[in-house]
């Protein structure tokens, strides 16, 4: 069943965030919203899906292919805008290649020295990364994600890590409403993951970031971090979303908070009659019999 | 004789009303009101006001009460006093509404601090044709992996019954560790 929903319930972001854990196979493509006059479930307006702005296509959890609806997204418009092609040079093999996919186009330029394999695939990467940062700034468009779906053969893919794509695309957020939506509380906490060594590796973090990072500790909470690290509310937000949708740590209670809920809680238990457990075994038998 | 009591709550129209209407033994005790905001209109006819309010009858000794809370943020004034003495909770979602993903993740949020109880989120509507996965739910609330994340269609009694049965496993766990 594919996904669907609207980048402004659902970021960008947070389903980078979900194709990467998940590992996902699949194309993304985003849509100009139309609105129908209706309200959604939280009164919004109901947005029905317009003419596609965006597709991105991901390969076991990696990004490997993204475009732009009204851009040029072939090999020789990619390698003209780094500069690896001069416009005479792109002119010239548009006009004999009209025919020729961007694989075979790219062997052909090989072939003819007009670039290296390496330049051809910096190109790309680039590509793909200058198009995905300008989808994570959308605020809202519906979108679909389809699993399995991957484009044909002819397509060049480099696959892309997305956990720096998701970092980088943070770094990128300028809206603070965005921000205090994502990480309303600066009073929780942050932790590791189970697995931190294997999140970490291939990692690239800012200064900013890995100053952050250092002060991790379910004790101190986040407010604590930025006053540390003297950063503003606006950057400790955008360094911990960042953090966070790329699974490098988590936001929890910090013990202080935890225990006060605990002890309301349990002030209020006490006044509930206690549940023995031989309450809890009759009431399984009798759902189960119903 | 013993009274003790299970709280569905979740979003506007998550399904909480349906959820108890096929399990209870009596008709649910409903306070539905016709919507008055037309944007509610659109996705409903009628939204619970005050509660709903479900009963299964184990014996002479024992009951065991549903209740269901307003789906609507204006009467979350009941919240608290609903959850008081509560067994657990289910967190209902409409697994085909992502536009209520967040409030549904701040509703379960609001609960936890009320009392720390074993609680179970229900993926609802898994019969519908753009209901998000359980597993992709789990990522999208950020559901930690101990918490029992359960498929559910609250039209369907069995369903419903996993979902409740799921929940007293996880009470009867935490009693026994
Ligand atoms: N397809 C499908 N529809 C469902 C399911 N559960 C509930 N619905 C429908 O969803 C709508 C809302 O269900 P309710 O049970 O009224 O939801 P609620 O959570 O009580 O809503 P409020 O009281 O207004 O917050 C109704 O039209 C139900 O028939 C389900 O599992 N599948
Ligand atoms: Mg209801």
């Amino acid at each position: 069943m594919p996904l669907k929903g609207n980048i402004r319930d659902f970021s960008a972001t947070q389903l980078f965030n979900l194709v990467n854990l998940s590992r996902r196979t699949g194309t993304l493509t985003v849509f100009e919203g139309i609105p129908t006059g209706e309200k959604d479930a939280m009164g919004g307006e109901k947005m029905k899906a317009g003419k596609e702005r965006a597709r991105v296509v991901f390969k076991n959890g990696k990004l490997v292919h993204a475009a732009l609806a009204d851009q040029d997204n072939g090999l020789v418009a990619v390698l003209e805008k780094a500069g690896k092609l001069t416009a005479e040079q792109a002119k010239r093999i548009r006009e004999r290649a009209k025919q020729t996919n961007d694989k075979a186009l790219a062997m052909l330029l090989i072939n003819a020295n007009y670039a290296t394999k390496e330049d051809i695939v910096a190109s790309i990467r680039q590509h793909l990364l200058d198009v995905v940062y300008n989808v994570m700034a959308w605020t809202d468009g519906p979108f679909v994600f389809e699993d399995g779906t991957l484009p044909g053969n002819d397509h060049i893919l480099v696959p892309i890590d997305l956990e720096n794509v998701i970092i980088e695309g943070a770094r990128r957020i300028r809206e603070a409403e965005q921000l205090v939506e994502h990480i309303p509380n600066l009073d929780m906490a942050l932790k590791f993951p189970d697995n931190p060594r294997e999140k970490f590796k291939g990692v690239h973090l800012s200064v900013e970031e890995w100053r952050v990072v250092s002060f991790v500790n379910p004790k101190n909470t986040i407010r604590q971090i930025a006053k540390a690290n003297n950063m503003s509310e606006m950057e400790i937000r955008r360094v911990v979303y960042g953090l966070e949708q790329a699974g490098l740590v988590e936001i929890v209670k910090p013990p202080g908070m935890e225990n006060k809920a605990k002890t309301s809680a349990r002030s209020r238990r006490a006044a509930a009659p206690p549940v023995q457990k031989k309450v809890v075994s009759k009431l399984i038998d009798k759902i189960k019999s119903l | 004789m013993q009274t003790v009591k299970m709280v569905i709550t979740g979003p506007f129209s998550s399904g909480k009303t349906e959820f108890i209407r096929s399990i209870s033994e009596i008709e649910v005790v409903s306070t539905e009101r016709d919507i008055s905001s037309a944007a509610e209109a659109e996705v409903k006819e009628a939204t619970t006001v005050a509660m709903d309010f479900g009963r299964i009858t184990v014996d002479d000794d024992l009951v065991l009460y549903l209740f269901g809370t307003p789906g609507q943020r204006r009467f979350d004034f009941m919240w608290e006093i609903l959850a008081e003495g509560m067994l657990g909770f289910v967190v209902m979602v409409d697994s085909s509404k992502p536009e209520t993903f967040r409030e549904a993740k701040s509703i379960l949020e609001t609960f936890r601090a009320y009392a720390p109880t074993p609680y179970v989120v229900a993926a609802n509507k898994q019969d519908h044709p753009d209901a998000w996965s359980p597993d992709d739910l789990r990522i999208a609330l950020r559901i930690e992996e101990g918490v029992k994340l359960l498929p559910c269609v609250a039209k369907e009694k069995e369903s419903v019954k996993n979902v409740l049965l799921e929940l007293l496993y996880s009470i009867l766990e935490e009693m026994e560790g």
